[in-house]
């Protein structure tokens, strides 16, 4: 058994980053970042809020505590008033500067890159779809311009001090490793880390160091998502990240390149295990019209790529049937435009409807159409050209979505207040009662129609019974039913034999049949061999040959002929050269039989033999030469003296009978 | 010996018609499926009954795999899939399988609406033949089957162009398509890793031309143009409706701009627009200047090139016109052509490669009278110009892409005999490789030398790498012994034990006695040390122990001492050795009968 390691740093079970030690080389899979963090920390308001500054500090009930610079109250909870922050992947389990290669599965697991790459001392590589890369790279971008349009001075410290967190309320109380809760990377951070990714295709088998190959699979999640093989001749790991049945814009799923694994890595399942897609859909586009209908807007909350495309398309098909035509539409991110242009130019990354629309050629996504209808706007943000074009009632899409940061921020606190107005939540990451908790009291209606695309129990169970893993290795939440619903054993993975769980700065040594390694025999040499037939089907040859190791890669090649001894040296000083050290004959098998050997002798003018019979075989005394032969199962003993012409060619006699191995 | 067979059953030694035929481990790859733009007869399409005299190709081959959508590359595929029959996978990468179709209505168009051709394909036959397409992704590893994979590499020639790297074992062919080895205005540079296939089989179009900087040529291109114009005169740029067109749109509407000229530009065809659309949509394929700034700024959407039609040739006054086709064989740039050979302020600008046969090799020939249609003569007034912007590779590129690729055979396809000859032979010199020039219907058969995958066993892998080191000594390598047991389809290398118990066999012990008789007037301890003293100044690097029980062993091999009952001087001893120190005993044996020297202590 060879050991591999797995060293896991995130406890997000769709956010992750789990380090693989496999043939010496250390893949780092994936590289999410934790945002729930964010929740903790007061709104960042675009334009000043007198409602948000009036906010009272707190001080503990005795007292003893005054956090008022760095903790505000809201309707019951407790704030921090700093620049968000986010928690990063575990630094401290492992040597991060030995990372050889970044895997990435899609643009949610990448955004804690720049974190590692810049300050770790990393030299590798990070491997990346071109969809994933240039979206990742719009979605930091739009994460960066939200903290720096808003910045803030204050970077509070003290409420991270054990003593006094253990005194704050809930949720802050129990928030974990708050230390190294760290604020958002710079564009400067972002560009050095993007510019260390090589792009992949799917199903393009990367070599590492000669030891191991990586392949993307297409995992049908969103544009350019990927699981990943990595393997070599003798063993594969397979490692699943946010991937999707469901038929939405990406390419279908590669299931079958999953199949006879020795090890599965299953991450990035649905968080919402009970919530249909295709019912949050309906429900969101009938709670849309309506609010629209009764003269109220609309607030979507969503990241800048992914299932707003879906959105975009799905209403698409609706606004004629629900009279929504004149209702304007706007998606407001410093990265909407490009996020639009860039959907539409991935044709090999679409799935085959979107593909075949290429071909005609026509945009992919019909939201080209809704652009150029004027439908659907887009702003960088709600400043400038926004501010006047701007009608109501309307729809807005804009980040981000733990309302915590971007435009989005402004809309609430603009359209909070009247019960008109609806804000839908769709994406997954947030829970909507945390996300809405500094807003409170709030008169808009809520919605919460949660859209998560990512495999459910149900279909990850199917989907193992059919690739078949020899172990599942996965986050310890999908071993149990999610704790509000402990009755429901059915939102678990149930296995067997059974997964092996992880969670945050678990260190799990998988178990590996490692028994074989490839290795490539040179032509000459491979032409040299001689095989024998030892049973029906088998046959064997000895290989005798030099081996060269470079790059993990390994051949055999003949034994080079010995250099021809100059004429000038003496001939008799050749004889004394003594044989090479460690150069053992074959090893033997088979037995010798007496009659048989008996003709040979004869043929060979070895005709005076006395054969004599003992308990394991017979002694044969060649009685001219003086000479014994002692003939066994499973041995034969030649006794022979001062004879060496005579001994060598007895030795030829025997050796005739027996195969070599 | 495994071999791999290439054949050209167009291309070979010409320009036109691509079809290359593969045979590699078992495995038949036809590569391209092109059209002669130079023939309207047979000659047109390449001779498939050489596959097969009688039906079907299906059975014959493997798999079809289209380079780019250029004519020359893809024009016979409906026939050959519908007419001849074909039902395996045609590969292609996702802008080929959209523009290809396209191509081929047009020609179809031209063949059979125009020229009145029956017996030639239909256009529900180039959709049902577009259906057996399976589109690829650059990079991507594609399984046609359990034993033969290809991958796509970026060509640069047009967008969707691919060079295709073909493996089956350990054996693999590399065919280039077309392509270009210096990125342009609107494409990138081909690129290959180092693969090191046993054949690469590459276009040799401008085998012997070694072009000026691509900037000197845009500056001619940019000056004639312009020339012209001041004088009042009209510019035709016969082209191909994509590829080249974009290029030099890209150029012209960058130029107008910054000179701000006000002369008309215009491009014939419907298809120019839709053509654009194609290069928005595949923007990933093109190069990394367009493909950053296509959020801000389209290069594909032109301000000051409009749709052109055909009342427009009359119009006085100058003007810049791209028209279809490139080579001046047919529809609406022969027409133009037509009208405005007899001025001679006027010019014409040959952007690209013409075959013969075609009113555009003519021109560039120099002749100045055609015959056309009807026994009518044209006389040719107005000026000829020949620009090499068709995007195949130079001599300089081909030897970079050999570089690149580092291949152990070279064969060359595309190009005219005469310019192959002398790529050959600059290839043979600097590289020292075979280059083959194999004719249509020749087959060239080069044997390859594939070293064989074995699964070695770790603890032997392990053993002989720790005591081997890391790196082998080059004066005196360590040799390894293993046993190859073969089963089935699996080759694995096992030590000699581990195969004994795996196969169930058991060991037979083949031993060696042999005394030999030693005069040596010493104790027989004394004796037994000077043996020991003189084993080990003989056999340096080897285990020599002196043991208390009258013996000496030597790695495995015992020598006991016994002196005669009669001599006390007469020494008998006694070696026994295994087969597997055979080696060792039979030389100590004879070394022991020669006596000790005397030197010793």
């Amino acid at each position: 058994y060879k050991l591999m390691m797995n060293y896991c740093l995130s406890g997000h079970p769709t956010l992750p980053c789990n380090v693989l030690k496999f043939k010496s080389t250390t893949i780092m899979l994936d590289c999410g970042l934790d945002t729930t963090s964010v929740l903790n920390f007061l709104p960042l308001p675009l334009v000043h809020s007198p409602r948000l500054s009036k906010l009272p500090g707190w001080v503990s009930k005795d007292g003893t505590v005054n956090l008022e610079k760095e903790l505000k109250e809201c309707a019951g909870r407790v704030f921090v008033d700093s620049q968000p922050e986010f928690c990063l992947p575990e630094k401290e389990l492992l040597d991060l500067s030995t990372i050889d290669v970044i895997l990435i599965s899609n643009y949610h697991c990448m955004m804690a890159l720049p974190y590692i790459t810049e300050h770790t001392g990393f030299t590798g590589t990070v491997y990346a779809t071109e969809p994933t890369l240039q979206i990742g790279r719009l979605l930091m971008e739009e994460l960066v311009n939200f903290m720096e349009r808003v910045p803030k001075a204050q970077s509070a410290t003290c409420w991270k001090n054990k003593e006094i967190q253990r005194m704050l309320p809930g949720p802050l109380k129990d928030a974990v490793e708050v230390w190294t809760w760290k604020r958002c990377y710079s564009m400067q951070e972002v560009n050095s880390a993007l510019s260390k990714v090589q792009l992949v295709g799917y199903s393009q088998k990367v070599e590492l160091f000669g030891a191991v190959q990586v392949s993307p699979l297409s995992s049908g999640y969103s544009l350019g998502s990927s699981n990943w093989i990595i393997q070599s001749h003798h063993e594969k790991v397979a490692y699943v990240s946010g991937s999707s049945l469901l038929t939405t814009h990406p390419q279908p799923m590669d299931q079958s390149s999953l199949k006879n694994s020795d090890v599965l890595i299953l991450t990035g399942l649905t968080q919402m295990p009970t919530a249909n897609p295709d019912g949050m859909l309906g429900d969101f586009c009938s709670n849309l019209a309506m609010t629209i209908r009764a003269g109220g807007n609309v607030l979507v909350p969503c990241y800048s790529s992914g299932v707003i495309y879906d959105l975009l398309e799905c209403l698409y098909q609706f606004i004629e049937s629900a009279s929504l035509g004149t209702t304007p539409f706007y998606f407001i991110s410093p990265v909407a435009n490009s996020s639009l242009e860039f959907s539409q130019i991935f044709a090999e990354w679409l799935c085959h409807n979107k593909q075949s629309k290429v071909y005609l050629p026509e945009p992919p996504f019909p939201h080209a159409e809704l652009i150029q209808t004027n439908k659907l706007k887009h702003y960088p943000s709600i400043h400038g050209d926004f501010s006047s074009e701007f009608r109501q009632p309307c729809v807005v899409f804009t980040g981000h979505p733990s309302l915590r940061f971007g435009d989005v921020v402004h809309f609430m606190e603009l359209w909070g207040k009247s019960s008109l107005n609806t804000i839908i939540f769709t994406e997954p990451d947030f829970s909507y009662l945390d996300a809405l908790a500094p807003y409170q009291p709030l008169a808009m209606k809520c919605v919460y129609c949660p859209i998560d695309t990512r495999l459910n129990f149900h279909q990850v169970s199917k989907l193992l019974k059919e690739v078949q893993p020899l172990h599942v290795v996965c986050p310890e939440q999908y071993t149990q039913p999610p704790p509000s619903q402990s009755h429901r054993s059915d939102l678990m993975l149930e296995l067997q034999p059974p997964p092996m769980p992880y969670r945050r700065c678990s260190v799990l040594s998988l178990p590996f049949r490692r028994r074989y390694e490839r290795i490539h025999l040179l032509p000459e040499l491979a032409n040299s061999l001689v095989p024998s037939e030892i049973k029906p089907g088998i046959s064997v040859a000895t290989v005798s040959a030099v081996l060269h190791s470079k790059d993990n890669k390994h051949t055999l090649q003949s034994v080079p002929k010995p250099p021809p001894v100059p004429p000038t040296k003496k001939r008799k000083r050749v004889i004394e050269e003594p044989p090479e050290v460690l150069a053992p004959k074959p090893l033997l098998s088979g037995a010798v039989p007496l009659e048989a050997f008996l003709a040979t002798l004869h043929k060979h003018g070895i005709t005076e033999v006395k054969v004599e019979e003992t308990a394991d075989g017979h002694i044969l005394h060649l009685q001219a030469e003086d000479t014994l032969i002692q003939l066994e199962e499973d041995g034969t003993h030649i006794v022979c003296d001062n004879n060496e012409p005579l001994r060598t060619t007895l030795r030829d006699l025997v050796l005739r009978f027996l195969q070599k191995l | 010996m495994p071999e791999i067979k290439v054949t050209p059953l167009g291309a070979g030694q010409d320009v036109g018609r691509s079809c290359i035929l593969v045979s590699i481990g078992g495995k038949n790859i036809m590569l391209d499926c092109g059209m002669h733009m130079g023939y309207n007869d047979d000659r047109r399409f390449p001779d498939f009954s050489y596959i097969t005299q009688n039906g079907r190709l299906t059975e014959f081959l493997d798999c079809v795999i289209i380079s780019h959508f250029h004519l020359d590359h893809c024009g016979a595929l409906p026939y050959m899939s519908e007419m001849v029959g074909y039902d395996g996978p045609i590969y292609m990468t996702h802008p080929t399988k959209a523009i290809c179709p396209i191509l081929l209505e047009d020609f179809r168009k031209i063949t059979v609406d125009k020229k009145g051709e029956t017996n030639f394909f239909t256009s529900q036959m180039i959709k049902d033949c577009m259906k057996k397409v399976i589109p690829l992704n650059l990079h991507q590893t594609v399984q046609v089957d359990d034993e033969l994979e290809i991958k796509a590499y970026y060509a640069g020639h047009v967008l969707g162009a691919a060079m295709v790297h073909i493996k089956v074992g350990s054996e693999s062919v590399v065919y280039t398509g077309d392509y270009n080895m210096t990125p342009d205005r609107h494409l990138g540079a081909a690129w290959i890793d180092k693969c090191r296939p046993d054949i690469l089989i590459s276009e040799s179009t401008y085998a012997t031309t070694i072009r000026d900087s691509k900037r000197c040529r845009e500056r001619d291109f940019l000056k004639k143009v312009h020339e012209t114009i001041e004088r009042g005169g009209k510019v035709l740029i016969p082209v191909f409706a994509l590829g080249r067109a974009q290029e030099l749109c890209i150029l012209l509407e960058t130029f107008w701009e910054r000179m701000n000229l006000k002369a008309p530009i215009y491009f014939s065809t419907g298809l120019t627009e839709k053509a654009n659309h194609y290069y928005k949509l595949f923007i990933t394929w093109t190069n990394q200047k367009i493909r950053k700034t296509f959020v801000q700024r389209n290069m594909f959407e032109f301000k000051h090139i409009k749709a052109f039609d055909r009342s427009y040739a009359d119009n006085p006054g100058p003007m810049v016109v791209f028209a279809t086709p490139g080579m001046l064989h047919a529809g609406q740039s022969l027409q133009i052509f037509k009208k405005w050979a007899g001025n001679e302020k006027n010019m014409v600008i040959m952007p690209g490669y013409c075959v013969q046969g075609t009113i555009g090799h003519k021109i560039l020939n120099g002749q100045r009278k055609l015959e056309m249609e009807g026994r009518a003569t044209l006389d040719v007034k107005l000026q000829v110009e020949y620009m090499s912007f068709s995007a195949h590779a130079d001599a300089k590129g081909i030897m970079q892409l050999i570089r690149m690729a580092e291949p152990r055979n070279m064969l060359l396809v595309h190009g005219e005999a005469a310019k192959m000859e002398f790529l050959k032979g600059k290839i043979e010199q600097e590289f020292n490789i075979n280059c083959y020039m194999p004719a249509n219907g020749e087959t060239e058969t080069v044997t390859t030398n594939p070293s064989v995958p074995v699964d070695i066993s770790l603890n032997l892998l392990k053993r002989e790498m720790a005591l081997g080191g890391p790196l082998p000594d080059t004066k005196k390598p360590r040799t390894m012994h293993g046993t190859l047991i073969m089963k089935e389809n699996s080759l694995r290398l096992v030590s000699p034990e581990q195969a004994l118990k795996e196969l169930g066999l058991n060991e037979h012990q083949l031993r060696f006695t042999c005394r030999v008789q030693l005069q040596d007037p010493h104790s027989d301890s004394d004796t037994l040390h000077r043996i020991y003293t003189h084993l080990k100044s003989v056999l340096k690097g080897y285990t020599i122990q002196h043991l208390p029980d009258s013996t000496v062993m030597v790695e495995s091999i015992v020598i006991k001492l016994s002196s005669s009952a009669e001599d006390p001087n007469t020494k008998v001893l006694l070696l026994s050795w295994s087969y597997q120190d055979e080696d060792l005993g039979s030389f100590l044996s004879t070394l022991l009968k020669k006596g000790l020297p005397s030197g010793l202590c």
